[in-house]
């Protein structure tokens, strides 16, 4: 955004054509943008943007259709609208898919950041030996990826009885999690200043006070950003998902909906509308506030 | 004086002690398990030594894996590094500008739809009868070119690839346009000044500008496309016949359908070995995470 005031008002060149067309500084707006490159060039983008809005449209047209209409005509629009193939898919199983989905995000969301944000203020804010094997060893977990473990991990899952249990995703998403949170909240928790929290000392507050009452409440938007990260990993998450919940009834949507394809393979309507359910929610998060979004994923790109 | 030293302890304790058992510890004994063999529904448990990786570099599967792991990176850079930068300066160059947000709110959209949901979709669009792919070749005359995608082992790779393309450019592009987004006007300024060309400007100013995030996507394409699961496992679970088999399909078909955990945590470690290695040379360009 920024970008569009410190190039406004610049010379521009058409570089296909190989000549100064604009020799006016100010009138930017020549004739000249509609080459034949720049043609083709906005083809191809609105080719990619079929390629990529088309299956969704179909998809949600789709949703509102009887089977055999998807047979006998998937490109039209529906004949009838059926609208209860959404309440169809949400009784038949989406709607317990989509609450264990909330539940684990929301979980994970609360533990990763509660747990790194405590985890960073320990890092940051106290002189102590071993400090930097500490650091290494939180930061060091973001080069494991969970298939190197995936087979003892499944294990321990078990022999600690959380197995087909919120507790089993919860936890390990967290797990997997940590290092990337505590690093993106260490590196906000080091830029607030030492004299804040000396004064709050002097006034007799404890560490944890201080933790609570000063560094949490100025923390809020990389807190924030963390939580759209971690919610980003769990709503999707998918290896952990299908082999540490076996329970229909307890599975988030990722695998759950698997489930829901097999029972339901002769009711394509049906199973369109419960894609669209599921794909919804990250969607419209995102829509309402792409701001933080992108920032939050822009910096965990870097760290990660 | 004791107490204060246990106080920083505390606060890290929760982070720490879930690290360790759930990362650490399993990383470990995955290790110490690529030398054993056993059964996961009895205890017999016999040491192996190196037999788990002698098998696993004999088998025919292992190569193929191998090749469709490569051949996922090389597309995935080309499509994502290459293709996701050209899109991002266009989109912020002038002329587009206006519709920049547009086209990349859109091209962001399937990131956030999950693998399971666009798994299913692609199952219909490659659907051999009713299918959306076929029905469109045959709507533009190249009827001839329609094929049951995901069952024929010479396309099944191909097609799982291509909706990996379709949900990841519209990231690598994302991220591009604030990058490009960071170029200081006054360079582009300078080149046009210059006498120097769209392409020339391309060239000579974005690409440098941009390195170090075309590295960062660079590490995490590769490393994404060696770690690939999901799209694989919905689409064709490594089928038919081994043909679309990756790295982490074949550990989990390995471990968790045909019961050989051993030979599983040898395909898990070389995954380890390979993770490491990406995470070494990123390490080795680039300083980040530090401050």
């Amino acid at each position: 955004m920024k970008l569009v005031e410190s190039q406004g008002d610049s010379v521009r060149q058409d570089g296909k054509l190989g000549k100064i067309v604009n020799v006016n500084l100010k009138s930017t707006k020549s004739k000249s943008g509609f080459s034949i490159v720049v043609g083709l060039i906005f083809l191809f983008l609105l080719l990619y943007f079929a390629a990529i809005a088309y299956p969704l449209f179909w998809m949600v047209i789709n949703s509102f259709k009887t089977t055999a209409a998807i047979f006998n005509d998937s490109w039209g629009l529906p004949k009838e609208w059926l609208f209860s193939n959404y309440t169809t898919a949400w009784e038949q199983g989406v709607s317990s898919y989509f609450m264990n989905s909330l539940i684990i995000t929301g979980g994970t969301c609360l533990l990763t950041v509660l747990v790194s944000a405590l985890c960073a203020y320990g890092l940051t804010r106290f002189q102590i030996k071993g400090g930097k094997f500490l650091l290494l060893f939180v930061s060091a977990g973001l080069m494991f990826s969970p298939q190197s473990s995936l087979i003892p991990l499944y294990e321990l899952v078990q022999k600690l009885g959380i197995f087909d249990t919120y507790w089993a995703l919860i936890l390990t998403f967290t797990a997997y999690r940590i290092p990337l949170t505590v690093l993106l909240i260490r590196s906000f928790f080091l830029s607030i200043p030492k004299e804040l929290e000396e004064s709050a000392y002097l006034d007799g507050a404890n560490s944890f006070k201080v933790f609570t009452k000063i560094f949490m409440p100025m923390s809020r938007p990389i807190l924030f950003t963390g939580v759209i990260l971690t919610a980003y990993y769990a709503w999707n998450e998918f290896l952990f998902s299908i082999l540490f919940i076996q329970t229909e009834d307890l599975k988030p949507i990722t695998s759950g909906l698997l489930v829901f394809k097999g029972a339901l393979s002769t009711n394509w309507g049906v199973l369109m509308a419960g894609l669209v359910i599921s794909a919804i929610p990250l969607i419209a998060i995102f829509l309402m506030m792409q701001k933080y979004f992108v920032r939050g994923l822009a910096e965990g790109s870097v760290k990660g | 004086m004791r107490r204060t030293r246990m106080v920083p302890i505390l606060y890290m304790a929760p982070a720490l002690i879930m690290l360790a058992l759930f990362v650490y510890y399993p990383l470990v004994r995955n290790v110490v398990n690529g030398f054993y063999e056993w059964n996961p529904f009895t205890s017999d448990r016999s040491f192996v030594f190196l037999d788990n990786y002698l098998r696993l570099f004999k088998d025919p599967v292992f190569y193929k894996v191998i090749k469709n792991n490569m051949l996922y990176a090389v597309i995935s850079v080309i499509m994502q590094v290459g293709l996701g930068l050209v899109i991002a300066a266009v989109l912020e160059d002038k002329i587009f500008r206006r519709f920049s947000t547009f086209f990349r709110t859109t091209f962001f959209i399937p990131v956030l739809i999950s693998m399971t949901v666009i798994g299913i979709l692609f199952s219909f669009i490659y659907n051999p009868e009713v299918g959306l792919l076929n029905s469109f070749l045959r709507l533009i005359g190249l009827g001839d070119l329609a094929e049951g995608w995901l069952g024929n082992p010479k396309t099944a790779i191909y097609a799982v690839i291509f909706v990996s393309q379709w949900q990841s450019i519209g990231y690598a592009v994302m991220l591009y346009v604030l990058a490009v987004q960071k170029v200081p006007g006054e360079l582009y300024e300078a080149a046009t000044i210059d006498g120097a060309g769209k392409i020339r400007t391309f060239f000579s100013i974005t690409v440098p500008q941009v390195k170090e995030m075309t590295f960062v996507l660079l590490i995490y394409t590769v490393t994404g496309s060696f770690l690939v699961f999901s799209e694989v496992y919905v689409l064709t679970s490594g089928g038919p016949g081994n043909s679309s088999q990756v790295f982490s399909t074949y550990l989990y078909q390995k471990a968790f359908i045909d019961n050989e955990p051993g030979f599983a945590s040898a395909i898990a470690n070389v995954i380890l070995g390979i993770t490491l290695i990406f995470y070494f040379v990123q390490n080795k360009f680039l300083k980040t995470g530090e401050e």
